[in-house]
């Protein structure tokens, strides 16, 4: 399998002018990830799991090391450097973000929210509107919410339509940042099946979970964020 | 793909100021200003070195405090002021090769009528308010050499329905409509000629927040359904995170921060952008 992200001795601090203070958050990451992958990331709240998820979705710019993808589009690229054109390129067609957080146009409704995420990739109407329902009912949002607007869904029904508006992308890199925080058991359980339908088509991700045991049959390779480094944990049965 | 595709709009080092300037401001301007203003002369420095791309199918964002500049700097685009320096090239327009600044007055005329589109921060500027709405719209057709009276009509009608004007209000004149409506009627109007770029400022000032909102998602719907490129100019940083892709930070003329929207609002690195993004989220 070839590699599709490399992140080397990458670093970040931020600066917070008014209180004359500089935070240092990661300190020499280092991560390689072969297509296909599931790496999961595990730590302490505040130990910088996301803040690494958003260097590498280029949400945070980092200041010193480099963060390596292999892109369809450009080839072997430093998304550290590449230029704002080229990751919104990509975030279109190639990588995708989901949190536990949906950041929307408000009024938009979701059948129209995952229409838009297919047209943003170049397809024309008929097909995103056919995909954009299939998602729906793949994701069992019920059909009186298709055209309702998003604000209105509770904490589970917006994670389902988070990560529909992601995978409708088939992106080749997903990060997931805590997406299963705040669900109950049964949501949980079905944000499980989607990864697990990911994994099948090949997505490779980064994916920061609370929950040990939801990750511990998902993830290739398990990494705990601590001190400002990742450290690899050696699974179980290798001990 | 598109990134090394020409941009639509390339703006580079362009410079505006208010009065001649005097030997203290012009020798060492940093340290003798106030802000933008020179205490001795009293010349306002109201753009200066403004630099950025807009590409295509793109929402830039201007944001910045109050006398920051961005009116100016979209007056300057139009030509409503002309320029102290500096040069903007526009793809559509002799394929981006020439100064638009540089141009004859005639040329400008033309860039006007058939490249840009402009919404004023203040609708008095960009509407005539006692002419109808419909008018204001054909106003802007025969500048750009359109002559048929039906087909203009029709032309005005099917925009203002598309900028939810009901048909029935279109021989009203503007003075008569509220502040969202006549946004509405300058955006139609804007419209007008199809022009592949877009210039807004402060399109949503003023208006109560539900109004603020459908007019937001005009902007998105137009952009969306056009895929033109749009430069949205507002101080608040709320409206620019629901519509820019990328975002310009502009402060006493000069623009001191641009990326992502979502990295300026996420990891504002100057101080100023931090006190504007603190003050959106309280
Ligand atoms: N016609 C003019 N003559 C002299 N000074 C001017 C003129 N127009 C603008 N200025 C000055 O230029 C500076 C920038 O003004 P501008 O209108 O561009 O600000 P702005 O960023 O649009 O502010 P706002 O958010 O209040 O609309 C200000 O100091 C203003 O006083
Ligand atoms: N945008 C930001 N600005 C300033 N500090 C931040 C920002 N994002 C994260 N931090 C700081 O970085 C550290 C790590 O945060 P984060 O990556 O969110 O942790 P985790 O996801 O592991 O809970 C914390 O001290 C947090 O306060
Ligand atoms: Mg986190
Ligand atoms: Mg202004
Ligand atoms: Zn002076």
């Amino acid at each position: 399998m070839e590699e599709i992200l490399a992140v080397e001795h990458l670093s970040k601090s931020f600066t917070i002018h008014n209180l004359g203070k500089q935070i240092e958050v990661l300190r020499d990451i280092n991560i390689a990830v072969k297509e296909g992958e599931f790496i999961g990331i595990t730590g302490k709240s505040g130990s910088g799991k996301s803040t690494v998820l958003k260097c590498v979705y280029r949400t945070y710019a980092p200041q010193e090391g480099g963060i390596w993808y292999n892109s369809k589009e450009f080839g072997l690229i430093n998304l550290m450097k590449a230029s704002d054109r080229q990751v919104i390129y990509l975030r279109k067609h190639e990588i995708g973000y989901v949190s536990q957080f949906l950041n929307v146009m408000p009024r938009t409704t979701a059948w129209g929210l995952i229409k838009q995420a297919v047209l943003e990739m170049g397809h024309e109407e008929n097909y995103a509107k056919r995909e954009a329902e299939k998602m729906l009912k793949h994701f069992e949002l019920d059909s009186g919410l298709w055209d309702s607007y998003p604000v209105t869904f509770s904490g589970g029904e917006k994670l389902r339509l988070n990560i529909a508006m992601a995978m409708v992308k088939h992106p080749r890199l997903l990060l997931l940042d805590e997406p299963t925080a705040s669900l109950d058991f049964a949501s949980k359980l079905k944000v499980k099946e989607l990864i697990e339908q990911l994994i099948k088509e090949g997505t490779t991700m980064m994916g920061i979970f609370h929950d040990l045991e939801f990750m511990a049959n998902l993830c290739n390779r398990r990494y705990e964020m601590s001190d400002g480094k990742l450290v690899y944990i050696i699974p179980k049965n290798l001990q | 793909m598109s990134d090394f595709e020409q941009p639509v709009l390339s703006v580079s080092l362009l410079n505006k100021q208010y009065g001649n300037g005097c030997a203290s401001c012009r020798s060492s301007r940093r340290d003798r200003l106030i802000k933008n203003y020179c205490p001795v002369c009293g010349t306002v420095y109201a753009c200066r070195d403004i630099t950025f791309e807009v590409h295509a199918g793109e929402i830039l964002g201007v944001v910045g405090e109050s006398g920051s500049g961005k009116s100016t700097l979209m007056q300057c685009l139009y030509f409503d002021q002309d320029v102290s320096g500096g040069g903007a090239y526009i793809s559509a327009y002799k394929n981006g090769q020439a100064n638009i600044f540089a141009e004859s007055s005639q040329q400008k005329r033309y860039i006007r009528n058939h490249i840009m589109g402009k919404v004023y921060q203040n609708p008095v500027m960009g509407l005539k308010m006692d002419f109808t709405a419909i008018g204001n719209i054909a106003e802007k057709l025969i500048a750009a050499g359109n002559r048929n009276v039906g087909r203009m009509e029709a032309r005005g009608m099917g925009l203002l329905e598309h900028v939810n004007i009901p048909v029935y209000r279109a021989k009203e004149v503007p003075k008569n409509f509220s502040g969202g409506m006549r946004q509405r009627v300058q955006i139609a109007k804007a419209l007008s000629n199809n022009p592949p770029l877009l210039l807004l400022d402060e399109v949503t000032t003023g208006l109560d927040l539900p109004v603020q909102a459908s007019v937001l998602d005009l902007i998105k719907k137009i952009q969306r359904e056009r895929d033109i490129s749009v430069v949205v100019v507002s101080h608040d940083l709320g409206v620019i995170r629901m519509l820019a892709d990328r975002t310009v930070v502009m402060l006493d003329g000069r623009i001191i921060e641009q990326g992502l929207t979502d990295q300026i609002l996420e990891d504002p690195q100057h101080n100023y952008t931090q006190h504007l993004v603190q003050a959106l989220l309280g």
